[in-house]
Order: C-alpha cells, then sequence, then structure tokens
C-alpha cells in the first residue's frame, strides 16, 4: 500500500466511526456540538498519532508477551500529557469535554491503530496511518457535531442561525443515536453505489 | 535486530524502561504546565467574581473567608473592596436539588443585602432547558430584588419568581441555592 493510501484510507474507506464502527461512546457523548467533536478529534488524532509513533518505533524491542501493557502505559502517557496541556491553555473547552479526555485511554480505535498498524510497520507510514485515522476520526465528530448543533440549537460553532427554539432531542443523548444512525446510513449508501 | 524474546528478564526490563520514561516525560510536563492551570483556575474564579460584584481594587480571593450555612456547611465569601470600603459580597453558594444534581451558583449581594448579578459556575442541567438558567432572561429577574421583602420562590409556589417554561425544578433549585447565599450572609451578620 503507498504512504498516500495508508494517509487517506482514515477519511473514508476505513474511516474509525463511520465505516468501522470503533470509539462510538466518545463519539455519541462529546458531539454535542461543532466545537466540542472537533476539540475531542484534535485531541485523540494527537494520542493517536504520537502513540502510533512511539509504537512503532518500540515494537521490536518490546517483548510479545506485555505488549498490550506496554501499549497501554505509552497511550496512557500522551493523554495524561493532553490532559494537562488543555487544562493549561483551553480550560473552557476542557471543562465540557470532562471525562472523555482522560477515557480516550480505553478508545478502541487508539490501541487498534498500535496492535493492528504501529507494531508492524516502520515509523512514517505508523504516522501517516495515525493522522490519517486521526483526522478521519476528527471529521466525522466534526460532521456530526455540526449537525447536532445546527439542528438541536440553530446555531453552528455558537454563531445563531436560527431565532428561538430548535429540535431539542438532538442536542440529547436520542438525538445522538439518530443523527449517527442516518450518518451512517448515507456513508453505506453511497460506498455501495 | 531480531525480535525481543519473552523471557521473564526482558519482561521485566522493559516495562520498567518503559514506565520510567513515560515517568519522566509525565513529571516534565507537569512541571511545564502546573503555573499555566493555577493561573487560569484562578482568573476563572476572578472572572466570576467581577461579573456578580460592582468593580473592585483589592483581591477577593486572597481575603476569602467561610461562613457557616444552616445545615452545618460553609460557604466562600469573597469580600469586594474598594478603597478600602466594602462594594459587594460574592458568595459561592450552591444547590443540590437541580435536576441533575449539583449547581454550583457565585451570586453578588451589595451590603445593603439586594443581589447584584448571579453566574452559573457548574452545573450539569438539561440542554435546552434546565441550561436556560445561565441566560440572562432568567437570571436577570433576581437582579436588584432584596431577598427580605421578594420572595425567593417560583410563582407556582407561591412567590415572586418567573420559572423557566419546562424547567421548574431548576428554577426552584435556583431560588433555593441564591437563598442559601442570602441567608448565610444575614446569619453572619454582614448584610
Amino acid at each position: 500500500m503507498s504512504n498516500l493510501k495508508i494517509f487517506t484510507k482514515g477519511f473514508f474507506k476505513e474511516n474509525p466511526i463511520l465505516v468501522l464502527l470503533l470509539g462510538t461512546c466518545p463519539t455519541l457523548a462529546t458531539t454535542s456540538s461543532a466545537i466540542n467533536g472537533l476539540g475531542m478529534g484534535i485531541a485523540t488524532t494527537f494520542v493517536l498519532t504520537s502513540s502510533n509513533v512511539a509504537i512503532s518505533l518500540l515494537a521490536k524491542f518490546i517483548p510479545d508477551k506485555v505488549r498490550i501493557p506496554s501499549y497501554i502505559v505509552v497511550i496512557a502517557s500522551f493523554v495524561t500529557i493532553v490532559d494537562l496541556i488543555m487544562q493549561a491553555y483551553v480550560p473552557d473547552l476542557y471543562e465540557t469535554l470532562g471525562i472523555f479526555i482522560p477515557l480516550i485511554v480505553v478508545n478502541c480505535i487508539v490501541l487498534a491503530r498500535a496492535e493492528a498498524f504501529a507494531s508492524k510497520n516502520r515509523l512514517l507510514p505508523s504516522l501517516l496511518d495515525g493522522a490519517g485515522m486521526g483526522l478521519g476520526f476528527t471529521m466525522a465528530l466534526g460532521i456530526l457535531g455540526s449537525i447536532r448543533e445546527i439542528l438541536g440549537n440553530g446555531s453552528i460553532f455558537n454563531y445563531k442561525l436560527i431565532k428561538g427554539d430548535a429540535i431539542l432531542v438532538f442536542i440529547l443523548a436520542p438525538g445522538a443515536f439518530i443523527a449517527l444512525g442516518y450518518l451512517i446510513a448515507l456513508i453505506n449508501k453511497i460506498r455501495k453505489a | 535486530m531480531a525480535k525481543t524474546e519473552s523471557t521473564l528478564r526482558n519482561m521485566v526490563l522493559s516495562l520498567t524502561l518503559i514506565a520510567l520514561v513515560a515517568a519522566t516525560a509525565l513529571g516534565f510536563v507537569y512541571e511545564v504546565t502546573k503555573k499555566p492551570i493555577e493561573i487560569s483556575k484562578l482568573n476563572k474564579k476572578l472572572i466570576a467574581i467581577k461579573a456578580v460584584v460592582p468593580p473592585f481594587d483589592n483581591n477577593p480571593d486572597n481575603e476569602m473567608f467561610r461562613l457557616a450555612g444552616d445545615n452545618g456547611d460553609s460557604l466562600e465569601i469573597y469580600p469586594a473592596k474598594s478603597g478600602g470600603t466594602i462594594v459587594g459580597y460574592a458568595v459561592r453558594t450552591y444547590t443540590v436539588n437541580g435536576f441533575s444534581g449539583y449547581i454550583g451558583i457565585m451570586a453578588g449581594f451589595s451590603p445593603d443585602g439586594t443581589i447584584i448579578n448571579t453566574n452559573v459556575l457548574e452545573h450539569k442541567e438539561t440542554p435546552g432547558l434546565g441550561t436556560k438558567m445561565t441566560e440572562d432572561v432568567f437570571k436577570t429577574q433576581f437582579n436588584g430584588k432584596d431577598p427580605s421583602s421578594f420572595a425567593m420562590k417560583v410563582k407556582k409556589d407561591g412567590g415572586q419568581v418567573d420559572a423557566i417554561t419546562a424547567a421548574t425544578i431548576t428554577s426552584r433549585a435556583f431560588c433555593e441555592a441564591v437563598d442559601r447565599a442570602y441567608k448565610t450572609l444575614k446569619k453572619g451578620g454582614l448584610i
């Protein structure tokens, strides 16, 4: 597979949320607005790219039987770094995302890429894979967040589009499931066409 | 380079090394971000205080003291002073009776006991319903009111407060929190 393909597969062909259906929990929980979705996506992209790079470098050095605990230590370290940095420099976003930042540790996309890709590939492909998957994740979260914010709050990036109330349910949990379901259906339709 | 064998020695060695490197890196990041985190927390508090009391020239955070409330707890009181005289008190009050539990509110009172302004600091209320308590339409009705003559209850309960449509529980909780701040100040003899 060419490097370009490795990078771009995360956006559409193997999009972690819309096609692989990984990491649905943070997706549903953090996409109540476009900015929250993008913030969560960018934080995850950083963790995914850094952990992929670190693991591709360490893969040969780590004995097979302790690889999972080793990966988790690496991933948890990067997550804690993101957690501290966000707390220091973007406190408002940090507060809205709350518990979902530390929970990136257990996001299955991150461990899945470490195990399935970074541990078997060299530095550059691993970096591209992490960045591509991360940006694909960010894109999906951004789209879902935008849809929910427009329908549920009548605004986009906190900019009011309509006056008065919108369809409140889209901000709430059921709206997350409905919006994600339709989005996946649409993507499936496009992929099969 | 061949892959490291899974012998006990190798496993212990590699895990120890990874943990050590991770711990060092985290310690470093912690040191770097420690100051900015403190500053952003303090700023947040000062902004919240500024929003609810008249302009002041002291540092209310340094002069913070606690006053006992009526049910065994205590509230943080931030006195705002201008030229040495008290111009208002910012009270960090709360309620646990919100629709989703805890609501933290900063309430500003002038020394004569009227409410200057209120600011919701934390809550988990329903987006679009309970969250309307953070909007001016609801909370400005308290401004300039003296709780001794203004019944701090929603109209449904015989008070004078216009509740948020479809969020009566949140409205009640909000009144309760502000009332708690007032009663605590009253009990402490400050107003």
